[in-house]
């Protein structure tokens, strides 16, 4: 038979509408989406029984209480823990995102010590057993030299078991270095001993107040125990209670307040002066404080009214006359009104006159030492470990001064020092860093760096893989917070005592040892008398005899407040609280913390924000929180500056273009965002960006604002005060 | 009329959502990350391709300095009903019934393995909160331990949304029975969201039920009413200080927000200010 062309035609034509016609293309279709929707690398995750375990965060000094969720073995979520003093089930982006830390990728598996050179990243894993060695033989080798005190470590705080057990161990082997990262808490500390005589934390008590004043705290953007500050902003929004923001920028603390104050960055001392003159010129301050209570009244008075009266300070702040008068007074007539201290997170000390200012106007309106009021917290005294003995090294090594100068004749109103870590390298030996991460975290990053390669030795004890890690010559890499225990006591302005207890959601996933362990282990390598301050089995064994008293509430509620205590007295040399005396006269006629870079050269304002958002301290970003990152403020690998319009006019600059920022201390191309929120003259880097470690989550995005700034001394504490730098876009 | 035979009145899960705590801190988009295995890429800052059920929006008056001020605006799946219940936008144009409307709950559902991807939902969304998967989600080694049981990831070439945290439902709704109870209490059934706000800014629960908190807050009138433009308006608020975002459009949405400040309430609901006021202004400013 013959195929014609005609047959053949109606036989393709025939066969074609029949598979249309057939269910066949839709099963392939259908087919071809579900084989395509079941790749073998889509996770399935695991079934099983759930749980929830409760901890305290550790990733701020917030010390917020979490409540974990568990599937088996596997930790899936991280709430805030109800009912818990601070948070109330409330949580944070940060301690949300927690579990992407104890499962990510840049968590340090191992001991390690570093191959190749500072900075390069090249490792050998040892074992733990070589690790200890090696620290404890470096440690033996330099105090064998007898300069014991030419170790220093750096820690994030100064109180809890594992801060003190880094304390005690230089103690024990005769070095006075330890540091404390800089905070707000410096400032503070130092103005509650002035004015209080206490030593301590200032204790805040923002739930019970009625109208705040806040000089630049980012409230609502990471300041203090971020979501105690959240919760009591929204009380005070029910309660139809005041907030005013002294800032520069529209933060977001601002933009919530009922009104934002835009004073000039850097003024905000003279603007508390000029409101106190305003208080006590209209006699609105509590007459029965200042006559029973305080102490240089009068002093203060005419220091006051000689130097900032309003029409004066107006100028100087940007503020007029008038407004200055009226929040003043509006603040006086408050119920409970609180002026807060501390600029941003508080990441930075700030001006101690600054600081005296704020403080005295609390008490100007009477309101020290009661609810509603600041008052210096009582000290954490759980821990009553037996005195060290010291052997001769170690007792000629305490009788050194500290390498910083804090606490020397000319500095006498602070403990730490730490920004000056880049000047005083030459005399540090060895370094020890715990949970901290200055070679991104302290200001003028180079400077620190080069610190850095001038110290022979520095172990890191972090968990992550950051920047001063690889800057370490060893890694002894901690278990992070939902691995272990520890006491967490809060400073961050909580009104009384509180301590969080972290506890192990699940197993170590890795390699790692509890610091308290490592520092234990280092110390019984030591031997002597090092060995004998350190008489337990474990870090466990040492936890649970420390807070023996506390350790049954810690267990079964995962933390223990202190009964409720407000001061009465002041331990200050008159038992009252003092407003002026000789010292605090030389701190308030000490000179302004000058602008670096503030001439032609450089003519605007650099100045770093704080959100909550970034994480900026130990803790890098993660995933999850760049996620939310705007993309005005990261676009690609770019990190962007927020100015005001009509001055990037003025310098040719268009929104969205990239421009050179030059600083004194750095250069760097940055982003250019128009924002109307910021004060002509002024641009605004958010901290926590610029990261060179990490992962490519974080790596290589943005710019590091410390890399851009240096610290500035504050002339009346030495602590760093640095507000701002002079700067120049182009 | 089924409806009328059941028992129980069906349920309008909502939010009222309080623009005057929330400080735009972000904790409720990581919430919801983490509650429901939501991916994320090395590089999120295109944000066409970047998943979040939740966004929070920030919005400015425009004013110079230092007359400016700025509000967040959280926005989850707006769960719109539609000009009649269930003609959502999205539920209308699916040809797949991957996305419903749920009669009982008045969430609009999405189901993964239906969805082949033509991201009709999306062009029909007024709110943007529709996202494709462009890419299979990968986490990095190891960080596959916390995803969660209860929420499936999602697979390349399907579309994903806010769900009001519906797993939540179905394990609530699976405990009351297992206590031998009919109804969810309120506290049982809260979004992921909900429950993080730090400022406690988020209020969730049934829109029908005058005993949940957030019926209180916005007191929506349940008798339909029509606006300027003829359309059918369900479920408007009688708190003078919420709004809907668009309500115009009569999408009829489910999340309501308060604001103290006009320029907000102008801002989310832009349309609807100015028919109001005059039915031609719209479209004399040609938008």
């Amino acid at each position: 038979m013959k195929l014609s062309r005609r047959c053949f035609l109606s036989f393709v034509a025939g066969g074609a509408a029949g598979t249309a016609l057939s269910p066949l293309p839709w099963k392939l279709t259908d087919d071809l989406s579900i084989w395509s929707q079941n790749w073998p690398w889509t996770p399935v995750p695991p079934d099983g029984e759930g749980t929830y375990t409760l901890s305290t965060c550790t990733l701020c000094p917030g010390g917020c209480g979490i409540s974990v969720r568990k599937i088996d073995d596997r930790a899936i979520k991280i709430e805030g823990a109800k009912g818990h003093p601070l948070n109330d089930g409330g949580v944070c982006i940060l301690g949300l995102s927690g579990l992407q830390l104890l499962y990510g990728p840049t968590r340090i598996q191992a001991p390690m010590k570093r191959v190749g050179d500072r900075g390069q990243g090249r490792w050998q894993t040892i074992s733990w057993k070589q690790a200890i060695a090696e620290v404890a033989g470096k440690l033996k080798e330099i105090r064998d030299q007898g300069a014991p005190q030419s170790v220093a470590c750096i820690a994030p705080k100064d109180v809890g078991t594992v801060a003190q057990l880094l304390s005690r161990l230089l103690s024990a082997y005769g070095s006075p270095n330890f540091l404390r990262m800089p905070s707000v808490e410096d400032a503070y500390e130092a103005a509650i001993y002035l004015t209080q005589g206490a030593t301590g934390a200032a204790g805040v008590d923002v739930e019970n107040a009625d109208f705040i004043l806040s000089f630049g705290s980012a409230i609502l953007d990471g300041y203090g125990s971020p979501v105690r500050m959240f919760k009591a902003n929204s009380k005070m929004k029910e309660l139809h209670g005041t907030v005013v923001q002294v800032e520069s920028r529209l933060s977001n603390t601002a933009a919530k307040a009922d009104q934002w104050l835009a004073v000039k960055p850097g003024s905000e001392a003279d603007l508390a002066m000029a409101m106190a003159n305003v208080i006590i010129s209209q006699v609105a301050f509590d007459q029965d404080f200042i006559a029973n209570k305080v102490d240089g009244f009068e002093a203060f008075a005419r220091m006051v009214q000689d130097k900032y009266a309003p029409e004066t300070v107006a100028q100087k702040t940007g503020i007029d006359s008038e407004t200055i008068s009226k929040i003043a007074l509006q603040f006086a007539a408050a119920r409970k009104p609180l002026a807060l201290c501390g600029k941003g997170k508080g990441q930075t000390p700030g001006s101690l006159k600054e600081a005296l200012a704020i403080h005295a106007l609390n008490a100007l309106v009477g309101n020290i030492n009661r609810s509603g009021g600041v008052q210096a917290l009582a000290a954490y005294d759980y821990i009553n470990w037996p005195d060290i003995e010291t052997d001769s090294v170690a007792a000629a090594g305490l009788q050194k001064m500290r390498l910083d100068g804090a606490g020397s004749d000319s500095l006498p109103h602070v403990r730490y020092l730490t920004h000056r870590l880049a000047n005083i390298a030459d005399g540090v030996q060895a370094l020890l860093v715990a949970e901290t991460n200055p070679c991104h975290s302290l200001p003028d990053t180079q400077a620190v760096k080069a610190a850095f390669d001038k110290i022979p030795f520095v172990v890191s004890f972090s968990s992550f893989m950051d920047e001063t890690a690889m800057n370490a010559d060893l890694i002894l890499p901690n278990h992070i917070y939902l691995e272990r225990f520890e006491d967490v006591p809060v400073t961050a302005g909580v009104a009384r005592p509180t301590v969080g207890l972290c506890r192990p959601i699940v197993n170590p996933l890795y390699n790692t040892q509890h610091l308290g362990d490592s520092i234990m282990q280092i110390a019984k390598a030591l031997g002597g008398t090092i060995a004998g301050a350190f008489p337990w089995e474990d870090y466990e064994t040492c936890l649970k005899m420390t807070l023996r008293d506390q350790w049954g509430t810690l267990a079964k509620k995962g933390v223990w407040m202190a009964p409720n205590a407000t001061r009465t007295g002041f331990e200050t040399a008159p038992g009252k609280f003092v407003m002026m005396n000789d010292d605090m006269g030389a701190i308030y006629m000490a000179d302004d913390v000058a602008l670096q870079g503030g001439d032609d050269a450089y003519p605007l304002v650099l100045i770093p924000y704080d959100s909550i958002r970034l994480a900026s301290r130990y803790i890098g970003d993660t995933p999850f929180m760049v996620k939310t990152v705007s993309d005005t403020v990261i676009k690609g690998q770019h990190g962007f500056v927020d100015i005001n319009p009509e001055t990037a006019k003025r310098l040719g600059l268009a929104d969205g273009q990239l421009a050179k920022l030059t600083t004194p201390v750095g250069e760097a191309t940055v982003g250019v965002h128009f924002e109307y929120g910021i004060m002509p003259g002024v641009v605004a880097m958010p901290r926590g960006l610029g990261h060179t470690a990490y992962d490519a989550f974080l790596a290589g995005k943005g710019v590091n604002v410390n890399q851009l700034i240096g610290p500035v001394e504050d002339p009346a504490s030495g602590l760093d005060a640095a507000w701002g730098i002079g700067a120049k876009l182009a | 009329m089924k409806e009328a035979q059941t028992k129980h009145r069906p349920k309008r899960f909502g939010m009222a959502i309080d623009l005057d705590k929330c400080t735009g801190c972000g904790a409720c988009m990581v919430a919801c990350f983490s509650e429901n295995n939501v991916p994320f890429r090395e590089d999120e800052s295109d944000k066409r391709r970047s998943i979040t059920w939740m966004k929070v929006y920030k919005i400015t008056n425009g004013e110079k300095f230092p007359h400016t001020e700025v509000c967040y605006i959280p926005r989850p799946c707006q769960h719109c009903a539609g000009q009649h219940e269930g003609h959502s936008p999205c539920v209308s144009v699916c040809p797949a019934t991957a996305t419903d409307y749920s009669r009982e709950t008045g969430i609009v559902s999405q189901i993964y393995t239906r969805c082949f991807g033509c991201r009709y939902c999306m062009g029909a969304c007024p709110y943007h909160a529709r996202y494709f998967n462009w890419w299979d989600p990968i986490w990095p080694k190891g960080m596959e331990r916390y995803l969660s049981p209860n929420v499936s990831p999602r697979m390349r070439g399907i579309v994903e949304k806010c769900s009001f945290c519906f797993h939540r439902y179905q394990l609530a709704r699976n405990k009351a029975f297992n206590d031998g109870r009919r109804e969810v209490e309120e506290k049982e059934y809260q979004t992921a969201c909900t429950q993080a706000c730090p400022a406690g800014a988020i209020t969730f629960g049934d829109l029908n039920n005058p005993a949940h908190a957030v019926h209180q807050i916005v007191r929506p009138n349940l008798h339909e009413e029509h606006n300027a433009a003829g359309i059918p308006i369900v479920g408007k608020a009688q708190n003078p200080h919420a709004f809907r975002l668009l309500e115009r459009l009569g999408t009829n949405t489910k999340i309501y927000y308060l604001s103290s400040r006009e320029w907000v309430r102008k801002a989310g609901d832009n349309y609807q200010v100015q028919m109001e006021s005059d039915p031609h202004a719209a479209d004399a400013s040609g938008h």
